[in-house]
């Protein structure tokens, strides 16, 4: 917070991570980092762990689904399923901005809450679909 | 490297950036995005069109070349972009440049490792016996 209340708002603040005040294209920075973490490292974990019980035959793969399905297990997988939508469509906002487009602020707060919303619905969408199928 | 007085401005400044070196990370890192844009949707959409996704079923669909190839891809440049990712992350937060390296070097390790793993996976599946 700014130490005097005499600021003038309209100027910008010094950069110092911890009076930036929160933007949804800072959200949406961050958290491309942060899914792109997480789907690299327990993502990919899941996906050869995933091909190697296909591989292995039907025992392993109850093993595999028997986790996959637990509370714990779903939980992991609608994480990540909502890391792979966020990463996706934030990776489609950083391709777009690539070519120069989209720096406008009004355009660029847009396209950072529709990822946002975008990932949120896609995530809900599949899992009720998914879990909808299995019942 | 500059070549003299005849190159062009960029041609004087190409290569001595603050990064030393990195363009070609960077289009490798957007590439790969693409192509993982194009093999996601087609991992997704094979999936949900799948009658089931238990054992037998998952098995005959990746013997099959339309379900091997694409998921070879979808894992090799799965680990190349993850690995052009972190490597990035490490670059920003890792400061000391022998720490830096080494990490570089764990990560590639690492990738390599997976894919080799996942790769592996998909080989036996699709030259091994029908489940």
């Amino acid at each position: 917070m700014p130490p005097s209340a005499s600021r003038n708002p309209s100027r910008p603040l010094s950069p110092h991570l911890t009076i930036w005040r929160w933007g949804p294209h800072m959200l949406v920075s961050i958290l491309h980092r942060v899914t792109g973490g997480a789907l690299t490292v327990a993502g990919m974990a899941l996906l050869c762990w995933w091909l190697i019980a296909i591989a292995a035959g039907p025992e392993a793969y109850a093993t595999f689904a028997k986790v996959a399905t637990s509370p714990l297990g779903l939980l992991v997988l609608i994480g990540l399923s909502w890391a792979f939508f966020q990463h996706s469509f934030s990776g489609l906002r950083h391709l777009v901005m690539d070519i120069g487009a989209g720096f406008e602020l009004k355009a660029n707060k847009t396209m950072a809450i529709a990822t946002i919303v975008g990932s949120l619905i896609a995530t809900t969408a599949l899992w009720v679909y998914l879990l909808g199928v299995a019942r | 490297m500059s070549l003299g007085d005849s190159s062009t401005p960029l041609g004087k400044v190409r290569g001595l950036g603050a990064a030393r070196s990195g363009g070609g990370h960077w289009m490798e890192e957007r590439i790969s995005s693409v192509a993982l844009v194009l093999l996601s949707v087609w991992l997704l959409a094979s999936l949900l069109m799948l009658p089931a996704l238990d054992q037998q079923t998952l098995h005959e669909w990746l013997r099959s070349p339309l379900g091997a190839v694409p998921m070879a891809l979808f894992v090799i440049l799965s680990f190349i972009h993850g690995l052009e990712g972190l490597k990035v992350v490490v670059d920003d937060y890792v400061h000391d440049d022998g720490n830096r390296v080494a990490c570089h070097i764990i990560l590639l390790f690492a990738a390599i490792g997976g894919a080799a793993f996942a790769l592996f996976a998909l080989a036996r599946i699709a030259f091994g016996a029908a489940a």
